[in-house]
């Protein structure tokens, strides 16, 4: 692979599974399946889905938290499994930070909330002097909303709020020579109100700090809101993935379609269904072959049973691993919102 | 036009935390009235005091926290007067409260299955059958299959913890059910079915609802009424329809401007700069003022009264005309 042309990160057939009930059973959970993404340089690529869809193993993966079980992860062209040494592997955790849900456990009670971001100049940047370090620190503090920046640097984390605590995990993920920040749902365990400040700080971030995120929620609108490319996950597979605004437009996966129909959109007009659907994600536990999706689809034919679907192109950058899905390649466009269902 | 009476009315209430600081007042003179099956939303940020008022209409709350004022009454009874012994003999049967987090309201050591019994059995003596047969029919009415009768909490999804939390409060048609975000700890899909769910159970057995949110887009197609709650006040009470075609309150317009929407142009938001003040020293005047985007002098000093609009009650000074 070439590394100029490569994109910042890539993965080819990324999987995970994991054993349940210890080393004698043979039972075996499929997390991830199989999963090729590409993340652009200063690119916001959202990663979208129900709970144990398997998103945040993928970030994981990507964070290498855990070891593949089969597939490779590519930074900048170069496989991940090729790196040993033990600098390497820090200059790539330096790279590629991660921030967690939880704004309330993710920060030492302690510590001053400035601690996690010098221990990280520290280790990154090693050059800087201990002055550096507090200006740095102070700079990163007011890059992420929290100014003045060095009035933060010694509260503890009690004295900050939720959405602040949050910006305080951001910091700390520009701290090293960011350049993909993986945000494994960070806004969704805060207020409605909070939130989207925190996505317009993801989108401030990637223009001024040249960074891409891997944004993971399960909440599409906001998905909508911030990134230029979304990937929907079900069940450990990509089931979609496009360009945002082609994706919700012209959804072709009935899963995307059904995450489409669960946002509370009070701009639209009342609809209830008479009745609810009680239906959960799968728990992935020896799939056997065939779509993942079937049991809750009303489109399911025969064949989705019998063979798993395969992404396929069906528009532009558009793919969606449907056997029903219908492609709107080399349709007019103006035949296309009619055939795309 | 018949008039009934409320099934409740809140009148002037007022809620403390006595603290070594001095008395925090997380519920400031709040006055509303919830009809028979009515639902009623009450959004606001968090802090804002949405807790505090459900546990003070429920009467569960324990010290430091005081009820300071007002009234409280369930089907034409002062519940703020009743004792222990008379409270017991309402709540759960009459009235029944949903918490937000069912993880920590469910026994993580006891099945579904014990727990509903123990909750039947608390309020009334039935043979195991009987207990056996109500509990397999609201776990039905829900939608979990009552094979979950015999499991613990931690077997269950989140979703599924949740519907147990709601089979729980159902178990005596209540007339009135009072509930604290009880899906904000699920995924859109998981919290938009179970808001679905609500509502048809909501329709089919009658009770009223009260119901806490901080995200006022998913009430939006589920409640009859919407309170908006700010700083320990309500702000804004009216229809939920037109609070959402033309929200008035300044606070109101900002949680409006708070959600992404998947339809319609995409634009960018601006939410509501700062955050909810400290209670213990809440702002003079209005108390949105150091937020508010159309503050003007008398804001400052002046606490705005209620004003009524055509469909709606507003307290703000834009209003006063
Ligand atoms: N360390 C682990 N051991 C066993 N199973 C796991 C582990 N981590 C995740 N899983 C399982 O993998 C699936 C995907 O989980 P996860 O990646 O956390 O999903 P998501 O982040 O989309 O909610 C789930 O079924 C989960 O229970
Ligand atoms: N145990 C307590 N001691 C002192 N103050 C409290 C306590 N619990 C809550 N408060 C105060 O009451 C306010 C309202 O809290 P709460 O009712 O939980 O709000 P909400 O449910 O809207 O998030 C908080 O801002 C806080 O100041
Ligand atoms: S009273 Fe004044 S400060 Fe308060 S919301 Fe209205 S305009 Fe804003
Ligand atoms: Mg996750
Ligand atoms: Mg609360």
């Amino acid at each position: 692979m070439n590394a100029d042309s490569a994109p910042l990160l890539e993965t080819a057939g990324l999987t995970k599974h994991f054993r349940l009930g210890g080393y004698l059973s043979n039972r075996i959970l499929h997390a991830v399946d199989d999963v090729d993404l590409a993340i652009g340089e200063q690119e916001i690529v959202a990663l979208v889905g129900e709970s144990g869809s398997g998103k945040s193993t993928i970030a994981r993966l990507i964070a290498r938290v855990y070891r593949p079980t089969g597939g490779e992860i590519y930074f900048r062209g170069r496989p991940l499994s090729a790196m040993r040494s033990r600098s390497e592997q820090l200059a790539y955790r330096g790279r590629v930070p991660m921030i967690f849900q939880d704004p309330y456990g993710s920060l030492s009670p302690v510590y001053r909330v400035s601690h996690g971001v010098l221990r990280a100049l520290k280790l990154h940047r090693p050059a800087l002097s201990k002055a550096a370090r507090d200006e740095v620190a102070a700079q990163l503090f007011e890059s992420v909303g929290l100014t003045p920046g060095s009035d933060f640097l010694d509260k503890y984390p009690y004295q900050l709020s939720g959405g602040q605590r949050q910006r305080v995990g951001f910091a700390q993920a520009l701290a090293s020579n960011t350049e993909l920040i993986l945000a494994d749902e960070p806004v969704s365990m805060l207020d409605v109100s909070v939130r989207i400040g925190l996505l317009n700080l993801m989108a401030t971030l990637r223009r001024e700090m040249r960074v891409s995120f891997l944004y993971i929620t399960h909440d599409i609108a906001s998905a909508r809101y911030v990134a230029d490319r979304l990937i929907v996950m079900y069940a450990g597979h990509i089931a979609e993935s496009g360009p945002t605004e082609d994706v919700l437009a012209h959804p072709k996966h009935p899963y995307t379609q059904l995450l489409l129909s669960a946002v509370p959109d009070p701009r639209a007009p009342i609809s209830l269904p008479a009745t609810s659907s009680v239906a959960e994600p799968p728990r992935v536990v020896d799939p056997g072959e065939g779509c993942r999706f079937r049991q809750r689809c009303p489109y399911a034919i025969e064949e989705c049973a019998l063979v798993t679907p395969r992404l396929r192109l069906l528009r532009p950058a558009h793919t969606a691993a449907c056997h029903v899905a219908t492609s709107d390649i080399g349709v007019p466009a103006k035949e296309q919102a009619a055939t795309s269902r | 036009m018949v008039v009934t009476a409320p099934v409740l009315a809140v009148d002037g209430l007022s809620v403390d935390y006595i603290t070594d600081r001095g008395a925090v007042r997380a519920v400031d003179g709040v006055s509303l009235e919830v009809a028979k099956g009515e639902f009623l939303g009450i959004v606001g940020e968090s802090g804002c005091g949405k807790s505090t008022l459900l546990f003070a209409i429920a009467r569960l709350l324990s010290p430091p926290a005081e009820i300071a004022a007002g009234s409280v009454r369930f089907r034409g009874r002062d519940m703020v007067a009743m004792d222990e012994d008379e409270l017991r003999h309402v709540r759960w049967r009459d009235y029944s409260v949903v918490m937000q987090s069912a993880m920590n309201a469910l026994n993580p050591v006891m099945t579904i299955g014990a727990q509903l019994k123990d909750a039947i059995e608390a309020h009334e003596p039935a043979s195991s059958q009987k207990i056996r047969e109500r509990s397999e029919h609201v776990m039905r009415l829900v939608g979990i299959d009552p094979i979950h009768l015999a499991s613990y909490p931690h077997q269950l999804s989140g979703g599924m913890r949740q519907r147990a939390m709601i089979a729980m409060a159902l178990v005596f048609s209540p007339e009135l059910v009072i509930m604290d975000e009880p899906t904000s700890a699920l995924d859109v899909v998981a919290q938009r079915s179970l808001m679905l769910q609500i509502k048809e159970l909501q329709r089919r057995i009658g009770f009223a609802a009260v119901f806490v949110t901080h995200d006022m887009s998913l009430v939006s197609h589920f409640s009859d009424r919407l309170a908006v709650m700010y700083a320990g006040q309500i702000v804004e009470v009216g229809a939920t329809r037109s609070v959402f075609e033309d929200p008035k309150h300044p606070y109101t317009k900002g949680l409006m401007q708070s959600f992404p929407s998947i339809s319609g142009p995409k634009e960018r938001l601006v939410g509501i700069a700062g955050s909810p003040p400290d209670l213990l020293q809440p702002p003079a005047g209005c108390r949105f003022h150091p937020r508010c985007p159309s503050v003007m002098p008398r804001c400052r000093t002046e606490e705005p009264p209620f004003y009524e609009e055509p469909a709606d009650l507003v307290r703000c000074h834009l209003y006063d005309r």
